[in-house]
């Protein structure tokens, strides 16, 4: 169906009722209880789930198909989220001139960066596209304060042009970004019972592109395209004893991936219209490695999990405080209970990233396939124990 | 003439910095093969060596001071560092304000103990895996061992000032016949190149003229016939990863009065290091050295007035631009051998 497979199509089919139904799926808990701060179902987070879940699939159609490991993914974030900002306030508050411009400015760079990494491999080419990542950083905090304005970020204000909008609205405020008029921040709160779960037009709308970009990558996936992807991950020198030139298919990759990048930080703009230098730090590139490792790379559905998991723990484990933790173990002796607290105490709240390293690590030395080949293990364990004949190795060799 | 030799001297301990931390690199990748993004973090960890013992011999007690009074006229109470108890009060007072020096001694056996761990612990079972794998496990080990610090010495940077013989500046100008004041460069740095000379000495002397640095040479060159001969050579190597682990360790010991120690500047370095270590030349030791002097000097170079003010911004760009245009023109690097990651 849609030119998928019928796996693929249950796949994509599972993702997009997963997207639409995000609202109650991450709300379990009644908005009164003590495990509401376990719930994920507000917009500012749903949106970010999606938003980087749409860089995780951009960056794993390079990494986990052609084994490219780029370093530098976050400088085409950056960009992407610039134009989108300038978009806003050169043309208009309408969000898809914004997507736009920024697919198209940061598959520019993608074009100019990877046409020279990719000259290079291995090593050289995470190197090559750390350099690259670092002197956009670099410059887009110092020379470049025109088009960025440096420390502070690039804001809209209320002299802006915008030629086809209004530089303010009627009351003097400053207009907000919107899709033919539906504003972006706009929310529907619907309480039943205990419970409350809000409907975010900007969610919704962001996880509308994820699902396309979801689709596309899966169709990338399964083309003689990606097919030539794979080919080059495995062994680059027998292409070209074939006689085929591997670069522009790599390159092709890249820029694929650039763009989706670029996409990744428009919509982050079109949430919010505001964009930093700090996003194309090389932390943010390492942090998009860690969520396509965590869930899978080279798999369909990995990338998404991983970046979900990686936001939603960010989050939430940054939220627990020393009280939370006190309130968990109160049931045990006062002594006994300082001294869990105590333990807990590292690995949460301001602690979060020990937890998240500790997480990456035992990924990579146990998992390396994360969480998806987890799951597949936990999924052919049960499997063996029903006492049904096991597979095979089903699993393509990725 | 003398702003050039001025920003020469600026870049010897930026570049000495790099060196030594792309020495370390250099010697884990061309013995074990592998590439090692923690090492900044090795890095910052020998910074908050220093820090450490100087806390440990700050560590005080209160004693009731009877001949000076407080405000309020009664007996003052005044902290008494423990030292001072032991040596005195004039040795005490020498051995605190020397706290940076003496963490060398201290932090040797730190570091190459952290190192020996880390290798035994953790590497060893990454020397199959793709390097990919490899980047990926050390910057995982990287990020935990920076929030481990953090956790431990908290967010913002810790002074941590060398002994005040070494505080004040040298007019180097007037050595030369310029004018006073025209060229001055504080002491410590002065000792940090001084420093670097002799460890990066050390160890090419090492390598070169001990029985087992020759030994440790050979692996490099074919670990499998070494090991045919009968020599473990494993256990050399991960020797020679301890000792990286404590060059790293003492440039950032050393490093600590220059610039604060903060829990990120080992990820600051490292990302400049790798650059570095790929301008020199993957696996060569005196590349990485030079390409790490080089690039420091080109770096106080590019941030002179004169020429920012004809090419704005290239302070910030010139290492990277430099170590794309090496990888392009020059793809082993500067000195780099050949059959070393190549693909």
């Amino acid at each position: 169906m849609f030119g998928l497979g019928k796996r693929d199509f249950t796949l994509f089919l599972l993702v997009a009722v997963l997207a639409i139904f995000a609202p109650f799926i991450l709300n379990p808990f009644p908005t009164d209880s003590a495990m509401a701060q376990f719930n994920a179902g507000y917009p500012d987070l749903m949106q970010r789930f999606v938003i980087f879940g749409i860089l995780a699939i951009g960056f794993n159609i390079l990494f986990g198909l052609t084994g490219y490991l780029s370093f530098g993914h976050a400088a085409f974030l950056g960009v992407g989220s610039y134009s989108a900002v300038w978009m806003f306030k050169l043309l208009s508050m309408n969000v898809i001139p914004a997507i736009l411009l920024s697919m198209i400015v940061s598959g520019l760079f993608a074009v100019v960066i990877g046409y020279v990494s990719l000259r290079r491999s291995g090593i050289y080419f995470s190197i090559l596209t750390l350099a690259f990542a670092q002197m956009s950083y670099n410059l887009a905090y110092s020379v470049l304060t025109p088009i960025t304005n440096g420390e502070t970020g690039l804001q809209i204000t209320l002299d802006d042009p915008r030629l086809l909008g209004v530089s303010a609205t009627a009351d003097g405020g400053i207009p907000v970004t919107n899709l033919f008029g539906l504003e972006m921040r706009a929310y529907e709160t619907v309480t039943m019972g205990p419970w409350e779960f809000q409907f975010s037009v900007g969610y919704y709308v962001a996880a509308i592109i994820m699902l396309a970009s979801f689709y596309l990558s899966i169709r990338i996936f399964r083309s003689p395209f990606g097919m030539m992807l794979r080919a080059i991950k495995s062994n680059q020198n027998r292409l070209y004893y074939t006689g085929l030139n591997a670069k522009p298919y790599t390159l092709a990759a890249f820029v694929i991936s650039g763009m989706y990048a670029g996409l990744a930080g428009g919509l982050l703009a079109c949430m919010d219209p505001l964009a930093g230098a700090e996003r194309m730090q090389w932390t943010a590139s390492g942090e998009v490695v860690l969520m396509t490792i965590l869930g899978g790379a080279g798999t369909l559905i990995g990338p998404v999990l991983g970046a979900g998991f990686i936001k939603y723990f960010e989050n939430i484990f940054s939220k627990i405080n020393d009280q939370v933790v006190h309130s968990w173990v109160s049931f045990l002796p006062d002594g006994i209970e300082d001294f869990v607290v105590g333990i807990i105490h590292p690995f949460v709240g301001k602690g979060w990233h020990l937890t998240l390293g500790l997480m990456f690590m035992a990924i990579v030395i146990f998992l390396p396939g994360g969480l998806v080949e987890g799951g597949q293990r936990i999924a052919r364990r049960l499997r063996k124990r029903d006492g049904t004949k096991t597979e095979t190795s089903t699993t393509p060799a990725e | 003439m003398d702003a050039i030799i001025l920003q020469i001297l600026n870049g010897l301990d930026k570049g000495s910095a790099y060196a030594l931390i792309a020495l370390g690199l250099t010697l884990i990748f061309g013995t074990l093969g592998v590439v090692n993004f923690a090492h900044g973090a090795l890095f910052m960890v020998g910074a908050f060596c220093a820090v450490t013992l100087s806390r440990l011999l700050s560590l005080s007690h209160q004693v009731v001071d009877e001949t000076r009074t407080d405000f309020l006229g009664k007996p003052l109470k005044v902290d008494v560092p423990y030292v001072m108890d032991i040596f005195g009060e004039t040795t005490g007072a020498a051995i605190i304000d020397w706290a940076v020096p003496l963490a060398i001694l201290f932090s040797i056996p730190v570091m190459i103990a952290l190192g020996v761990i880390m290798e035994r612990g953790l590497i060893k079972h990454f020397y199959k895996r793709p390097h990919a794998d490899q980047i990926l496990v050390t910057f995982g080990l990287a990020i935990v061992l920076q929030e481990i610090i953090k956790q431990v010495y908290g967010a913002n940077p810790i002074p941590t000032p060398a002994p005040d013989v070494f505080k004040g500046s040298l007019d180097f100008g007037v050595l030369m016949g310029f004018d006073p004041n025209a060229i001055i460069y504080p002491y410590w740095r002065l000792v940090y190149f001084g420093f670097a000379a002799i460890i990066i000495g050390a160890v090419f002397a090492f390598l070169q003229f001990t029985t087992f640095g020759m030994v440790v040479r050979a692996g490099m060159a074919d670990r499998e016939t070494v090991g045919l001969l009968g020599i473990n050579i494993d256990k050399r190597f991960t020797i020679m990863f301890g000792l990286a682990a404590a060059v790293a360790g003492l440039a950032g010991v050393m490093y600590a009065p220059i610039n604060s120690p903060n829990y990120h500047m080992g990820m600051d370095f490292l990302v400049l290091s790798f650059v570095v270590v790929v301008v020199g030349g993957m696996g060569s030791l005196p590349g990485a050295v030079l390409a790490g002097f080089l690039l420091g000097i080109l770096e106080s170079f590019a941030s002179m007035n004169e020429i920012k003010a004809i090419l704005p911004g290239i302070d910030q760009i010139i290492i990277y631009l430099v170590a794309i245009i090496i990888l392009l023109t020059r793809p082993r690097g500067l000195l780099g051998r050949k059959g070393v990651m190549e693909d």
